[in-house]
């Protein structure tokens, strides 16, 4: 055994480029039928299953050695496993990261869609736990795949309606499904229900990758995406209403929520950190040019 | 060093790495490959089988990287396993033509070929041995030397069948057996596309062969405590080396031969089925020395195909929730930051208190 591991050991962008095309048959797929979960041979990666390897595979088979890449966690570019996620795909591939998510070409994210809209050469990779949206209706795949076969989506509105008996409200907390093109009920991924309506007419594609569950599935530009509600109780995002941002003074964005373990205080800062650092440096800039 | 999620995950992550390789660097004898390699058999074995890659070296250098971590050795080996070209599919490995180490029928006392007990840990009363501790190395080659020439000269003067027939064959030519309808078909891969459900059997025993030892072990066992159906009888038990053959690349119809591996097989007799007459059969094949995982996937492997209402007869249940990887990755998962999903549970929480005290 005489050999050493080195990063010239792999191939570009890691998985073989067989791997890679098959990867990109099941996005074209995807893209063709917006919402349903195209099934796919997932890869094992050296990052765990669970930890954004859905996502992964499809900006491994996506990128190139041009692409400019952003990856965030949460909306941070610096959480630690989007910089772990982002030092694998830098260290097989060598292109460059951004935190600008103008500059970016491909976002890998986890339960965030950026602040900034995003145009249409631009794809948003996000990271899914649990693709089926039906998995509390029945926990079996043979059952919920014959059940969007058929569209017999009653057993989600009757969770939805119980979630409103016990609970007062219809609304998942995050990951609250949506109807793609009017087809297919669909996990928009742990996203806040702030982030839904960003799905709906967008100018960019958006990819979903379950690495664990071994599905992809897509919302292509420009398609209608309706977050599920009650004509009585009509969709609601999470009640942001008198907060702002402690840091660029931000209001009506999500939100992280912190407290002072000191004065015991609760206070908010953008939880798109490249967002408010962009703002923070165009204010710096704009304080410069009044003086 | 702190775990800001804010800023300075790189850093974070940097100093943990170094911080790892400070614990794996333990004590001041160094750890050879060789060494684990030869001595840890029934360990890379394991990694081996959980992993689905037949690597012994690569499995010994994987434990070296991870402090001896079952769990992260498989994950090393996975990962590696990702990146090889699938360059040749080997032609079907007959259990018949094992090289034959070790035998045993809890059906039969006498089998045609015999009974081998060979290495196994079965009878040996588990006493803590203290005096490992500080055995003599050159003590034990010399042991070992000498008990090999000791065994070559017995084997000379009574050869050992080294290939046996099938214990099972001979309650098949009877009539014994449950009847199944051969299936040639061109075996499913799963790790090439997810797993098809309803899963044929290949897919079946393709995912329970590389599935976490202890997993399928806790599910035999509340298979035949009660929560199943089985009541199994060891109809063969055996463990030995198979020759793996590949078409040749350029004489046409000629095997190649690219090595040999370890495996242990099992046939499980396991009563027979309302409406059936004859004994249906779970087989268990699995990759090194590993009774216990072949005979726990034996038992699935009938399991699966009974309508019980157990849990051991629900494939998805059986099949998804099983890999090392997989299962390890996703609790593992939860150590990540939630702060989003938990923000807008906390805004459900309180839009809820709120309407409650007005």
């Amino acid at each position: 055994m005489t050999k050493k591991t080195n990063q010239t050991d792999y191939n570009f962008a890691f998985l073989d480029e067989g791997s890679k095309r098959e990867i990109r048959r099941s996005i074209l797929h995807a893209i063709a039928v917006p919402g349903y979960q195209v099934p796919f041979g997932s890869r094992e990666l050296p990052i765990g299953r669970g930890w954004g390897t859905g996502g992964i595979q499809l900006t491994m088979s996506l990128i190139g050695p041009h692409d400019k890449l952003k990856v965030i966690d949460q909306g941070n570019d610096d959480s630690v496993n989007a910089v772990s996620i982002k030092n694998l795909i830098c260290r097989t591939t060598g292109v460059e990261t951004t935190t600008d998510t103008a500059e970016a070409d491909i976002i890998q994210s986890r339960h965030r869609v950026p602040e900034e809209p995003l145009r249409e050469d631009q794809v948003l990779v996000l990271q899914v736990p649990q693709p089926e949206p039906l998995r509390g209706v029945d926990p079996h795949e043979e059952v919920t795949r014959q059940l969007h076969a058929d569209g017999e989506y009653t057993g989600i509105w009757v969770n939805l309606f119980e979630l409103l008996l016990t609970k007062g409200s219809p609304f998942r907390g995050a990951d609250h499904p949506v109807m793609a093109d009017g087809r297919y009920v669909m996990n928009p991924s742990p996203i806040p229900r702030y982030d839904n309506p960003k799905l709906h007419q967008a100018q960019c594609l958006y990819l979903f990758g379950a690495g664990r569950e071994k599905k992809i599935y897509a919302i292509p530009p420009h398609t209608d995406v309706v977050s599920l509600a009650f004509e009585d109780h009509p969709f609601r995002q999470e009640d942001l209403s008198g907060r702002k941002c402690r840091l660029c003074g931000a209001e009506n964005v999500f939100f992280d929520e912190l407290f002072d373990e000191a004065t015991g205080q609760r206070y908010y800062q953008c939880s798109d950190t490249g967002y408010c650092q962009k703002r923070r440096r165009q204010q710096a800039q704009q304080r410069g040019e009044q003086q | 060093m702190g775990y800001v999620a804010v800023t300075g995950g790189q850093e974070a992550i940097e100093a943990s790495i170094q911080l790892l390789k400070d614990y794996r660097s333990g004590g001041e004898e160094a750890l050879s490959i060789e060494v684990i390699q030869q001595r840890m058999r029934l360990l890379i074995d394991r990694i081996m089988s959980e992993a689905g890659l037949y690597a012994p070296d690569y499995a010994a250098l994987a434990l070296k990287q991870c402090e001896g971590s079952p769990e992260e050795a498989v994950f090393l080996l996975r990962a590696y396993r990702s990146t090889l070209p699938r360059n040749y599919t080997s032609r079907t490995v007959s259990g018949e033509q094992m090289h034959i180490r070790r035998r045993i029928s809890s059906a039969f006392k006498d089998i045609p070929g015999g009974q081998v007990l060979g290495p196994t840990y079965d009878y040996v009363h588990r006493l803590l041995d203290f005096s490992l501790a500080q055995e003599d190395e050159q003590e034990l080659q010399q042991w070992k030397k000498q008990f090999r020439s000791q065994a070559e000269e017995e084997n000379g003067q009574q050869e050992l069948a080294d290939t046996a027939p099938r214990v099972l064959d001979l309650l098949r030519q009877e009539g014994l057996l449950e009847e199944v309808p051969e299936d040639r078909s061109e075996p499913c891969d799963v790790t090439m596309e997810k797993l098809p459900i309803p899963a044929p059997r290949s897919a079946v025993l393709q995912t329970l062969t590389r599935a976490d030892t202890g997993f399928i072990s806790g599910l035999a066992y509340s298979d035949i405590r009660g929560f199943g159906m089985s009541h199994p009888t060891i109809g063969e038990l055996r463990y030995g080396t198979v020759e793996v053959l590949v078409d040749h690349p350029l004489l046409e119809g000629q095997p190649w031969y690219v090595g040999e591996i370890e495996i242990t097989e099992v046939e499980g007799l396991m009563g027979s089925r309302p409406g059936s007459n004859g004994i249906g059969v779970g087989y268990g094949c699995v990759f090194g020395r590993n009774d216990t995982k072949a005979i726990a996937m034996a038992v699935l492997d009938h399991a699966l195909t009974l309508e019980d209402t157990g849990p051991t007869s629900d494939a998805e249940f059986v099949l998804l929730h099983g890999d090392c990887l997989e299962m390890n990755g996703f609790i593992s998962h939860l150590k990540l930051p939630h702060y989003v999903t938990f923000q807008s549970k906390l805004d459900g929480l309180r839009s809820q208190k709120k309407e409650q005290n007005p």
